[in-house]
């Protein structure tokens, strides 16, 4: 089949998006390479979250505690076993999908507000027992792992964040995508069409929290540094802001999703207009007026330019409100 | 009058059809009391267990309060709470001595509760889903915490012990005043609030606002100005908290310092079922007493391991039961 125009519109918009991606370190200094590869950690996290949020309905405040996963893995692997760090990223994958589909059973019984709060209290709870077994994980004291050049963390980084795109992107379009958007859009209907409400919400919850686990193992390896303060609450509070003020259910909204939370903050304290202090304070009520003024998302702005090249122009649907609301 | 009460009687909430959830709580109750009188040790663990429960319900009841009328977890109760406490160190500070500047306090979080619902949330709301209100919510959570840092710095601060240290025996059993008195000052709270909704006009335009807002209108209640009287009695439930836990010996007044009282209000309000002020004061008082035996009685539990253990209580009455235990069970046919 020929692909429709809007499809390849789209593949034009995100190949010139990820050139410009390949082109931006030999602008930068070494440091703002990792800072770039940060974003990059957060675009994998961001875009991981997306899957089970923002496409299949199912909320979760816990990705930080899935990136803690991944982030463990490789830095006990390199630090206590001597392996190579990149080698360190599909047993983090492979963790983190377990870990989804542990998660993932009981989000089969629980359901909006009770879902959020149960994965929240995941996110809290993986740092204490990470802090717990000081044996295995170096405890508060950390661990320390490998140290590399900016450039090296943004080229992989961002290599790493191009594969899990496509990855998000073929599984998304097809029969995997329709059945998570149906579930998020009335699990009703979607039962009644055959989809089963089980595996596909248990495989959403695996495929993003492998995502998110290799998004920890990146985060690890531009701190070149671990201990528990690194995967605390803070983090999976930014990844969900980020998944929310960037879109919801679009994959453009990522990377603005990405930036915001990441260079925003980074941006309020090089400049004069924030101290250390005041930074948070700048922040929150940044992401409060957006909200107000962008409850969709910056995607939503985007949306009318990038249906540009579709015939039909129609708007894809957005989740309305994914937080609990069914059986009002 | 009679259309407003109308309009506030809830919808018909599903009879009980399981008898296991009082039967289980009498059970808990039991084993309690009789534990209590077989040591005096016990007994101490479990009254102390109820001061840091009453912390929690007074927090947790402040989540109920918002979540009935919203349906939104309020991420920032905490933030506002030690903001609050902040204020109340300042007054102290100032020169004020403690019970004014309780009840100076009291009033200065009804006003910041009620401004805040104005100015941050209302315009969310308007336009957004209930994951908008959430994400808005979060951003004033980093908003307040940061800043308590700006204006007071992330040192810590002393705050006065508003209960002299007196020590009651009772049976070989030393109950200390503090505890007796954070049970007592909760517990009042809660009553107090409850009150306010069972027998005052207001209160029941709010239950209408939460139950029925479309009806409530018609009516004649101005649904979202209950909103904010919501947010405003919410922040002063949560000052309660805050003070209260900064009276306690074990937590410092810092910035961080609601964060995991937070979790455990969190924890007690998904137990009693989000919908339920008495729920969550049961939900509460049952986590303040279980993590205090569990981190004196169980020599693995390790003080990092309570914030985990917490959740594993909460997850264990989700699964059982998915709408916690006094939540309203919602219909779901797949």
């Amino acid at each position: 089949m020929r692909p429709s125009r809007s499809t390849s519109f789209g593949i034009a918009v995100t190949l010139a998006v990820a050139i410009a991606i390949a082109l931006i370190p030999y602008t930068l200094s070494d440091y703002n390479r990792s800072t770039g590869a940060t974003v990059a950690v957060y675009f994998v996290a961001i875009l991981a979250l997306n899957i089970v949020t923002g496409y299949t309905g199912q909320i979760s405040i816990g990705h930080g505690a899935f990136m803690a996963l991944g982030g463990y893995a490789t830095a006990i692997l390199t630090h206590s076993h001597g392996w190579n760090d990149i080698a360190t990223l599909p047993v983090a994958a492979a963790v983190g999908f377990a870990a989804g589909v542990v998660v993932g059973l009981p989000a089969l019984r629980l359901h909006g507000v009770y879902l959020a709060l149960t994965t929240f209290a995941v996110a809290l709870a993986v740092p204490q027992l990470a802090k717990n077994y000081p044996g295995f994980t170096g405890g508060t004291q950390g661990l320390a792992l490998p140290t590399h050049t900016g450039l090296w963390l943004y080229d992989v980084g961002w290599a790493v964040a191009g594969v899990m795109f496509v990855v998000a992107w073929l599984l998304l379009r097809g029969r995997t995508g329709r059945a998570f958007r149906a579930v998020r859009d009335s699990e009703v209907a979607a039962a009644s069409s055959g989809v089963t409400l089980a595996v596909y919400k248990t495989v959403a919850f695996g495929v993003s929290a492998a995502m998110a686990a290799v998004a920890g193992s990146i985060y690890v390896l531009v701190n070149n540094f671990v201990n528990p303060d690194v995967f605390g609450l803070t983090l999976s509070l930014y990844i969900l802001i980020g998944a929310v003020v960037g879109g919801l259910g679009s994959l453009w909204g990522v990377l603005i999703g990405a930036a915001f939370v990441q260079l925003l903050p980074l941006g309020l304290t090089s400049n004069s207009i924030g101290s250390s202090q005041s930074v948070p304070v700048i922040f929150g009520a940044v992401v409060i007026v957006v909200m107000a003024l962008l409850p969709l998302g910056a995607a939503n702005l985007l949306r009318p330019v990038l249906l540009f090249g579709s015939k039909t122009g129609q708007h894809p649907k957005t989740p309305d409100t994914p937080l609990g609301t069914e059986g009002r | 009058m009679t259309a407003l009460a109308e309009t506030a009687r809830r919808v018909p909430i599903r009879p009980s059809t399981s008898w296991i959830v009082p039967l289980a709580l009498v059970g808990v109750c039991v084993f309690l009391v009789v534990g209590s009188l077989q040591s005096a040790l016990f007994a101490q663990q479990v009254i102390s267990g109820l001061a840091n429960g009453g912390i929690y319900a007074s927090l947790a009841v402040a989540l109920v309060l918002i979540y009935r009328a919203t349906e939104v977890i309020n991420f920032a109760q905490g933030a506002i709470a030690t903001f609050t406490t902040y204020v109340a160190w300042q007054l102290i500070d100032w020169g004020l001595s403690y019970w004014p500047a309780f009840a100076l306090t009291l009033g200065i979080a009804f006003v910041g509760g009620f401004a805040l619902e104005l100015v941050a949330i209302r315009p969310v709301e308007r336009r957004g889903s209930q994951l908008t209100v959430v994400i808005a919510a979060i951003g004033l959570l980093i908003l307040v915490e940061g800043s308590v840092g700006w204006i007071w710095g992330n040192g810590v601060k002393f705050m006065p012990a508003p209960f002299p240290s007196h020590i009651y025996y009772l049976g070989g059993v030393a109950f200390s005043r503090q505890d007796l008195s954070t049970i007592a000052i909760s517990i009042a709270s809660v009553v107090l609030l409850w009150a306010f909704f069972q027998f005052t006009k207001v209160g029941l335009a709010m239950r209408a606002a939460a139950v029925r807002p479309e009806a409530a209108r018609l009516v004649g209640v101005r649904v979202s100005w209950m909103l904010s009287l919501g947010w405003g009695l919410a922040a002063v439930l949560g000052a309660v908290a805050g003070m209260m836990a900064a009276a306690s010996p074990s937590v410092l007044l810092q910035p961080s310092m609601m964060d995991g009282i937070l979790i455990y209000a969190f924890a007690a309000a998904v137990i009693g079922g989000l919908e339920s002020a008495a729920g969550a004061v049961i939900g509460a008082l049952l986590i303040g007493v279980l993590l205090n035996l569990l981190g004196s009685y169980v020599s693995w539990v390790t003080p990092q391991l309570l914030l985990p253990a917490a959740f594993v209580v909460m997850l264990v009455v989700l699964l059982v039961k998915p709408s916690g235990l006094f939540g309203r069970t919602r219909v779901r046919k797949v």
